[in-house]
């Protein structure tokens, strides 16, 4: 869950972190008020939820508060994204020496949080990695055992920092690392993160994304910021195709067959299990395979609540066949995700054998699923064949 | 009528039996027994989610027949 950069802000200032001073403002008075307060130069940047403002004349400089005021309205409505601004953050402009990049992540290969720092901050970070790797540190560090501002000390050399800007920005550092630990964080960014003329740091822009299950967990910050429970902080509102996986899922409780995210492809997706979701998907597009939707199933759904998922798929406009995979199951039963997905082609009308590319779900009463799929004629194996080597039978067969 | 994958049968006169069909409504996880005054009904929307726990074969030796229709 993303949150806007002046709630990632006020989220860093509760940590005392080096900020500019600065108001959000919802109206053009309330831009020029904040600017009169600053009483100089300020930045004035739309409160959207994806990158790009620049490029798309979201962020602006304005000399005055009168100027501040005009430049209010076209802020607000320059579109980022697909998205308009909520608000305009307006703060002072800073003497900048030098912007650097400071990041706290997880490497889902590493299976640990991990910090990102780098000296030319304020630029596309993937390019300063391609480009100028000496320029990019990668350090990890331990979510379960306690952290030391030596871990950030040792971001931050390893890009040659040292002397007083290396003291100066150790505990910044340190305190974004804690920040992403507090608050079930799965980014905490802060770029650029400036060093001011008279030697001072503080952070430009940044933002923060929440684990969608913490929610539950960081109520009473949510609610300081404002966020509102039923905001669902996408970076673009919900298809129908995706409001509707939402209800098949309410619909029944049993199991899980939800999180449907819409894509443009004619590989409809029934995945899921132990993060086999993100593998199968990876596995698919590697393959050169176009999937139509990414979807998560476990839990043990229920023969409905499979069919309803997969009729739903399959009456999605391009979408030509389903690959049904998961990962290996234990508490998911597959001979019960395998009635849902043959009754649910055949009550959209189809064969079962046609539309279904592979069905790969090892684990428990798969003898009593493969009876059912053999039965429909529909291709399946076992955990003998790998979830990337089912993905690119699956794609094989999409022509 | 009976599901896609599953048949469910009570033999006619256990059926009748009103205990019975109480002890077949609670043991079913999947709601498939119907309890009422003229006894067990089987509901068929529901057929298909057996989970084959032989739960109503422990209930009522005999009475009752799980039937896998893809077997
Ligand atoms: S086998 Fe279990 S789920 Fe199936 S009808 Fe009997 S009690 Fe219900």
């Amino acid at each position: 869950m993303r949150f806007y950069e002046y709630e990632s802000k006020a989220l860093f200032r509760r940590h005392k972190m080096p900020l500019g001073q600065g108001e959000l403002a919802s109206s053009a008075e309330e831009a020029k008020a904040a600017a009169a307060a600053i009483d100089g130069p300020v930045v004035m940047k739309s409160q959207v939820l994806s990158g790009g403002r620049m490029k798309a004349g979201a962020v602006k400089f304005a000399d005055t508060p009168d100027e501040a005021a005009g430049l209010f309205a076209p802020i607000m409505a320059a579109e980022v994204s697909g998205q308009t601004g909520r608000s305009v953050l307006v703060e002072e402009k800073s003497p900048v020496a030098q912007e650097y990049f400071l990041s706290v992540t997880w490497d889902g290969r590493a299976k640990q949080p991990v910090v990102l720092f780098s000296d030319m901050g304020g630029i596309d970070i993937e390019e300063v990695a391609e480009t100028h790797p000496e320029h990019l540190s990668r350090t990890h560090f331990s979510s379960i055992l306690p952290i030391s501002p030596r871990i950030a000390k040792e971001a931050v050399s390893a890009v040659g920092v040292s002397g007083s800007d290396l003291n100066r920005l150790t505990p910044i550092v340190f305190e974004l690392m804690k920040i992403f630990l507090e608050y079930d964080l799965t980014l905490a960014e802060i770029n650029p993160l400036a060093k001011l003329e008279d030697g001072r740091f503080i952070v430009l822009d940044g933002h923060v994304d929440m684990e969608a299950e913490a929610r539950g967990r960081h109520k009473a910050l949510l609610a300081e910021l404002g966020v509102q429970e039923e905001e669902t902080r996408q970076a673009r509102p919900p298809t129908e195709f995706e409001i509707q996986g939402r209800q098949v899922n309410e619909a029944d409780h049993r199991g899980v067959a939800g999180n449907v995210v819409e894509f443009d492809g004619n590989l409809g997706l029934v995945i899921g299990a132990g993060g086999g979701s993100l593998t199968l998907f990876d596995a698919v597009r590697k393959h050169g395979g176009k999937p139509a939707n990414y979807c998560e199933i476990g839990g043990n759904p229920s023969v409905n609540k499979a069919c309803e998922l997969t009729k739903l798929i399959l009456a999605k406009p391009g979408v030509e066949k389903i690959a049904v995979m998961m990962n290996v199951v234990s508490n998911t039963r597959v001979d019960i995700v395998a009635r849902g997905v043959v009754k649910g082609c055949i009550e959209s009308g189809k064969d079962p054998k046609d539309v279904i590319a592979i069905f790969r779900i090892p684990g428990a009463w798969e003898e009593e699923g493969f009876k059912i799929l053999e039965k429909h004629g529909v291709e399946y194996c076992d955990r003998s064949v790998s979830m990337y080597e089912a993905a690119g039978r699956a794609v094989a067969k999409m022509g | 009528m009976p599901g896609m994958f599953i048949d469910v049968r009570v033999d006619a006169a256990a059926a009748k039996d009103t205990e019975l069909a109480k002890k077949l409504a609670e043991v079913c996880p999947v709601d498939i027994f119907e309890a009422g005054d003229a006894g067990v009904s089987i509901v068929e929307k529901n057929l298909d989610e057996c989970t084959l726990c032989d739960l109503c074969l422990e209930a009522a030796p005999g009475k009752v027949q799980v039937i896998k229709l893809y077997e």
